[in-house]
């Protein structure tokens, strides 16, 4: 979490390996990317920001298995790998789509499902869902959601209700980590979000300003609302 | 923009045929084999007879004739040129007629009918290759016959992970073309008049764009690869199995066997 320009796609590339650090150093999973980048790349996956330019292979299943090919998975494990990661992206049936056929959500669940065959340890999501309308970035995110018990999820993000659910939040600004915090106590910290140009989701913010406490989805707001007017009408109703 | 350019596959015509079922390495030999030998055949008997089997293959390979004549259409011009050229400028044997300043040998018109026949033949077999052989075969094919080059640092594996991605990218690309054009031409621009000077100088401005979006691709492809732990062809495996069988070997022999017909006839 971050402002533009605040240095969160700079560590994405610098814990894989892309980029190479100046100074300092970098481990991950007990290997530093820049002298053992397969054996980070072996754990970790990237999700990038455009699923497009992410995809190799001109079908849907050569792409997943573009991962296990790199690290030289027998044939037969292959095959098993890649469906398997298909039907956990929900996208059984498309393995003989080609890329371009596919809509956006579509593409980044392809690139998910090649990063999931490879069963890395670490997922890094560099802004997976800026790219996709509404319901492509719903289903993404669902998927996204039910590897978190299983894997290390860091997931860069523009939109503060993403992550809503994690276990910390790291804020990124000038090349530095300024927070790290609860995602409850930072949407509660005005000055901290106002410093680091970051808007509370929607929800929250309306919650804060009728001064309803917090709110985490529509259905706590309404129902906070409907508390407020109970108490306010007193025995009237009911 | 050429009908079906966008759905990338090109030449490929799906079907469920003998031909498709064989090995790409089968086929693609079985085209050199046949080029080879066509260099060698040296009468028109020999270049119908040729011809003849390989409209047999055609008819094998259920890829319906008129589909098939339309493979054969952009060479057309090339062979029609060469052989105009041959009539025009041989002057060797007898002088069959003239035409004002025109005169035709004898010789000029057998090697216009050799050169058109072999030329013919040539792109014949070759559309039969890419007709009935997925494109993502033919590049593994590919790159399992140039592979023992790998030893004198010849980059096989290279060159089929480029076609690979040539295929994975042509739809992209053309979609993006037309993005472009679109855009382009919702702010005036005019791509259907003019000569044709003028229509080439038009699109530029839609080269240019693409070009720039093409590297702002290839960095961003070539970053997702990296991170995917491509390294190259070393210790990789492939997701796609090539098989050859009795039926592949045999299907190379008559390969070979057509044009050495060729031959001695």
């Amino acid at each position: 979490m971050g402002p533009n320009g605040g240095g969160k796609s700079t560590l994405v590339r610098l814990l894989n390996g892309l980029l190479v650090p100046d100074s300092g150093e970098v481990a991950v999973a007990g290997h530093d990317p820049v002298t053992e980048p397969f054996e980070v790349r072996k754990r970790t996956g990237v999700l990038f920001q455009n699923p497009e330019n992410g995809l190799v292979a001109p079908f849907v299943e050569d792409d997943v298995a573009f991962g296990l090919e790199n690290l030289g998975v027998p044939r037969e494990e292959m095959r098993r790998r890649v469906a398997e990661a298909i039907r956990s992206v929900g996208l059984s049936g498309y393995e003989r789509r080609e890329p371009h056929t596919l809509s956006g959500g579509e593409k980044q669940r392809v690139a998910l499902a090649g990063l999931l065959a490879v069963e890395p340890e670490v997922l890094l999501l560099d802004e997976p869902t800026s790219m996709l309308d509404a319901p492509g970035r719903r289903e993404v995110l669902r998927r996204i959601g039910g590897l978190r018990r299983s894997k290390t999820v860091l997931h860069v993000t523009h939109h503060l209700e993403e992550l809503l659910e994690a276990d910390r939040v790291l804020v990124i600004n000038g090349g530095r980590l300024v927070a790290e915090v609860e995602p409850g106590r930072l949407m509660a910290d005005a000055a901290l979000l106002e410093e680091n140009r970051l808007v509370p989701p929607t929800v929250p913010r309306l919650a804060a300003d009728l001064g309803l406490g917090s709110c985490r989805t529509p259905e706590d707001l309404a129902g906070a609302v409907l508390r407020r007017v109970w108490e306010g009408s007193g025995a009237e109703i009911r | 923009m050429a009908p079906g350019a966008g759905r990338g596959t090109g030449q490929f015509y799906p079907a469920d045929s003998p031909l498709h079922a064989l090995d790409p390495r089968a086929k693609i030999l079985a085209v050199a084999a046949l080029v080879v030998g066509l260099f060698l055949v040296d009468s028109v008997a020999g270049f119908l007879a040729v011809g003849a089997a390989l409209l047999c293959l055609v008819q094998v390979s259920r890829v319906p004739p008129s589909t098939f004549l339309r493979l054969l259409r952009p060479v057309a011009v090339i062979v029609a040129f060469t052989a105009l050229f041959q009539v025009a400028f041989v002057r060797e044997g007898e002088v069959v007629f003239g035409l004002w300043v025109f005169q035709a040998h004898s010789e000029g018109l057998r090697l216009a009918a050799h050169l058109a026949l072999r030329i013919l033949l040539l792109v014949a077999a070759a559309a039969l290759l890419t007709a009935t052989t997925p494109p993502l075969s033919l590049s593994d094919g590919i790159e399992d016959l140039l592979s023992p080059l790998k030893r004198f640092r010849f980059p096989a594996h290279e060159i089929a992970m480029m076609m690979t991605i040539a295929l994975r990218f042509i739809p992209t690309l053309h979609e993006e073309a037309r993005k472009i054009i679109m855009a382009q031409a919702a702010r005036g621009a005019d791509f259907t008049e003019g000569g044709l000077i003028q229509r080439v100088r038009a699109l530029v401005p839609v080269l240019v764009p693409l070009t720039v979006g093409a590297f702002r691709r290839a960095d961003e492809l070539a970053e997702a690869m990296e991170s995917r732990g491509y390294r190259g062809g070393e210790g990789r495996t492939r997701y796609r199995e090539l098989s050859f069988r009795g039926r592949d070997a045999t299907a190379l022999c008559i390969a070979v066997l057509i044009p050495v017909g060729g031959i001695l006839l």
